[in-house]
């Protein structure tokens, strides 16, 4: 637990890439495998649970510490971070434990689910009085469910790649699917050489960067093949052995979740995986994403919702061929197959290949994406033409080109406090739009800001607040800030009349008075019609 | 019987004696704990500090206002009030005042610390019927380790830096904390290069003796100087300073007992804190007032409300004072005259 803890730490310690993968790759060289395996499942975001309620956490460490709860707050308030706090008030330890990760793991974590809440209890106060400051953050965070650090599947594979010397892309497919973290896995994802068995195992996605600069800078227009980008739900549908899975890119096997889909695994041919988006579709034409979320919603699928919100798998690349790896074939060799495996499906298979934009200049497609917003859609992909499909996010072969995003400027009006490390600092913001004489609440956005920034708001909220209800804090309508967003619709759940989608803080309008700011009727001249 | 001491909108006043304590107005007589800024405004008419600290106390306030002398333990007479000054461990020079009027003793802490400091003559607890402390730190998740657990981890960093080939910009408040790292750094490691605002201090604590690892000021460094494997102390409001480009590729360290918390750690986007602080962490505030044997408390500087309540719950008379103390500040303007161009 010491070296997991040290690892931790240092992993929260620097911003820097080359050093993250430093300090995973130097504790993969020395770790045993039982504790790689719980390294990796941690490191790659699959955190357990929340285990105890952070109410009764904090009661024990209250009482651990013999401090009044009062000043347990207090503490609280100064840290912001509910297993920090703790860590930190506690005594320090009596003894130092060399008790190893999986250990800690399989004997004291994961049977806890099942202890009375006395074991727990005293589990929990055994396991802080043997350990440090550091490890006990990190247990907090295990126990809370918590445990974050700031590194991307990709790296992870980086540091297991240069502490094993396998291959990258073999080691980023091993870490796909549905593994367990036993000693066996580790052992077996380091190997040189593994039958590589899990049927349902799916590839690491290879995802898009933003166009950076303008399109021209990509060159000719003929070296690349452009398709719309779909707003819907990234997945793999993989046909292998006569059985049929669909997973998204959260790495969640959503089989289930889509029977039109699961129908149509069985007319592919054995061994295919095909790369889309899972949309809400019908009469030729994605449905809204908040029809999604209404059928995502749903724990039962009953044909009313299946017949109100078909979905379709609108395909875009062939991962595997015949059980063959295609990743390494060019993208026209892909796609030509594709088209081919689609058609046989047929046209009741709910499966569609993403159609290709034609265009014979850049200019004349920038016309075209013009069409976007009606057409339901979020801009432009471009690939490279003869590109292999790369794992994770690269730049160079992928772009998206999206449409500009909507924005409108509002007024900052309630603010309440963050969570996690940002929990001592107002981050939390409900912005809001004139409608005759008065705001109304339209957005709230979290993210946007500089630190910097965030460090002057949040000063603003503390010396002009109006009134508390909680946590929340109404202020002086004051502060105008340009809010972007993605999509905007009628919603009869908000007060504006309003939904938009990921909005967040373009920038701060200090040039802005509240009165400035835009009017409910400018917002709602953005609608689609209808 | 009425108060030693009263808080007046000039600061801590002593009416049977007419002085003041670390007043943050000029006054006619100011008794002064220690050379930080906001225990020390300059202009004020007299000044009484300890013999060790006078110098760093003249080079703060200029050439103006007379500075009366003493040393640690010998006492003075205002109008029958008997001031001496202990030691209080915070940085060279630093006292406690204690204050003696028919019978009635105080003690005003100023900042303190439990912790070894070689720069410094160590803590030394003064018994007394009302105690003045601080609480800078005032909350139990403030508990230092060793300092020299501290120096060992930022005698690695710099290891770690030099061997990869980079410098080490480590920020430290200029009067006491460097000076500190100094006298603890393993100077083997490599040069060491200084802000002009630390390496004044330096040549205050090395006049009076005060062993302290060799430094070169970085701005006569010649040019095309190698940065390479230095390390170089800057006082933290360099940090967004033009004058750290020219050390090409660096890794940032802070030492401060801020440093205790991640959220600070991370708002000040540097690569490492050290925990290491010259005011005394929770458990130690605790130790010195209990030692201090005083049954009344009054607590100055940043969790004074917090502390309070703590000691008051504890069976002590116990009251938060509202000062203009800031204690340790690790994102403190530099005055005009220490900014580097
Ligand atoms: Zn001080
Ligand atoms: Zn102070």
């Amino acid at each position: 637990m010491k070296a997991f803890a040290d690892l931790y730490a240092a992993l929260d310690e620097t911003t820097k890439t080359n050093e993250k993968i430093a300090a995973m790759s130097s504790y993969f060289r020395s770790a045993p495998p039982a504790d790689i395996s719980w390294a990796v499942h941690f490191l790659i975001g699959r955190r357990p649970k929340r285990l105890i309620p952070t109410r009764e956490l904090a009661a024990w460490a209250i009482e651990e510490a013999k401090i009044p709860e009062w000043l347990f707050g207090e503490s609280y308030q100064a840290v912001g971070d509910l297993a920090e706090t703790i860590a930190l008030l506690l005594p320090p330890a009596q003894a130092t434990s060399s008790r190893p990760l999986h250990e800690w793991v399989e004997q004291r974590l994961l049977p806890m689910r099942d202890w009375d809440d006395r074991a727990r209890r005293e589990s929990m106060i055994e396991a802080w009085r043997e350990m440090s400051d550091r490890q006990r953050f990190a247990w907090n965070k295990l126990i809370t469910g918590e445990f974050r650090v700031g590194v991307s599947q990709n790296l992870v594979v980086r540091a297991l790649a240069e502490a094993s010397g396998v291959d990258a892309n073999v080691l980023a497919h091993r870490l796909m699917g549905d593994w367990q973290p036993t000693p066996d896995f580790a052992t077996e994802i380091l190997a040189k050489t593994t039958g590589d068995a899990d049927v349902s195992r799916p590839y690491p996605f290879c995802l898009a960067y933003p166009l950076e600069g303008t399109v021209e800078e990509l060159g000719p227009v003929h070296e690349w093949q452009i398709e719309w980008k779909w707003d819907g739900i990234r997945s793999q549908l993989i046909r292998r052995q006569w059985r049929t899975f669909l997973w998204s890119r959260g790495e969640e096997l959503i089989t289930d979740r889509f029977p039109e889909l699961a129908a149509a695994g069985a007319l592919l041919p054995e061994g295919t995986v095909l790369d889309g988006e899972v949309l809400p579709w019908k009469d030729g034409a994605p449905l809204p994403f908040t029809e999604m979320q209404r059928r995502i919603g749903r724990k039962e699928l009953g044909s009313k919702i299946l017949a109100e919100v078909p979905v379709v798998l609108m395909a875009f690349d062939l991962l595997e061929h015949g059980g063959q790896d295609a990743r390494e074939r060019s993208l026209e060799w892909r796609r030509a197959e594709l088209e081919r495996i689609v058609a046989a499906a047929g046209p009741e298979s709910h499966l569609l290949a993403s159609p290709l934009v034609e265009g014979a200049s850049w200019e004349e497609l920038q016309r075209t994406r013009e069409e976007a917003r009606s057409r339901g859609v979020e801009g432009f992909m471009l690939k490279r033409r003869g590109s292999p499909y790369r794992v994770g996010r690269r730049r160079g072969d992928w772009w998206k080109w999206k449409i500009n995003p909507y924005s409108v400027d509002a007024v900052l009006i309630y603010a309440q406090p963050g969570s996690g490390r940002r929990a001592s600092l107002f981050t939390d913001y409900t912005f809001g739009v004139w409608d005759q004489g008065e705001l109304v609440p339209f957005a709230k956005a979290y993210s946007g800001l500089t630190d910097d920034e965030i460090r002057q708001v949040d000063a603003f909220v503390r010396n002009h607040t109006i009134e508390k209800f909680g946590p929340v804090r109404r202020l002086k309508p004051e502060l105008v800030f340009e809010l972007a967003f993605e999509a905007i619709q009628r919603s009869s759940r908000h007060r504006s009349g309003i939904a938009v989608r990921f909005p967040r803080i373009a920038r701060w309008r200090t040039d802005k008075k509240a009165e400035d700011a835009d009017t409910i009727e400018t917002v709602r001249a953005l609608l689609p019609p209808g | 019987m009425d108060n030693l001491l009263e808080r007046q909108p000039d600061g801590l006043y002593c009416a049977a004696g007419g002085f003041y304590i670390d007043p943050w107005n000029p006054v006619e007589r100011a008794v002064i704990t220690h050379a930080h800024a906001d225990h020390l405004c300059p202009s004020s008419k007299r000044y009484l500090c300890t013999r060790a600290g006078e110098a760093l106390l003249r080079a703060r306030i200029g050439s103006e206002g007379l500075i009366e002398a003493v040393d640690y333990g010998a006492s003075v007479t205002f109008d029958g009030v008997r001031v001496s000054l202990h030691p209080a461990g915070h940085i060279r020079g630093s006292a406690q005042i204690r204050l003696e009027y028919r019978g009635e003793i105080w003690v005003v802490s100023g900042d303190y610390k439990l912790d070894a400091d070689s720069t410094c003559a160590p803590f030394d607890p003064v018994p007394c019927h009302t105690f003045v402390t601080e609480s800078t730190f005032g909350l139990p998740i403030f508990r230092w380790l060793e300092p020299t657990e501290a120096l060992a981890a930022i005698n690695a960093w710099w290891r770690g830096n030099r061997q990869a080939g980079k410098a080490s910009v480590l920020f430290a408040y200029p009067l006491g904390k460097a000076q500190r790292v100094l006298a603890g750094v393993d100077s083997s490691i490599g040069p060491i290069y200084t802000h002009g605002a630390v390496e004044t201090f330096n040549r205050l604590y090395r006049d009076a003796g005060i062993a302290l690892a060799a430094t070169q000021y970085a701005r006569s460094a010649p040019p095309k100087t190698d940065w390479t494997g230095a390390l170089i102390l800057a006082p933290p409001m360099a940090k967004t300073a033009p004058w750290l480009r020219r050390f090409g590729d660096f890794s940032t360290g802070l030492a401060s007992g801020w440093m205790r918390i991640r959220g600070t750690r991370r708002r000040r986007s540097i690569d490492r804190g050290f925990v290491l602080s010259d005011h005394a962490d929770w458990p130690a505030l605790l130790t010195a007032i209990r030692s201090s044997g005083a049954r009344r408390v009054w607590v100055t500087h940043g969790y004074r409300a917090q502390l309070a309540r703590w000691l008051e719950e504890s069976g002590l008379e116990a009251h938060a004072i509202d000062t203009q103390y800031e204690g340790e500040r690790d994102d403190a303007e530099l005055p005009s005259d220490e900014a580097e161009p």
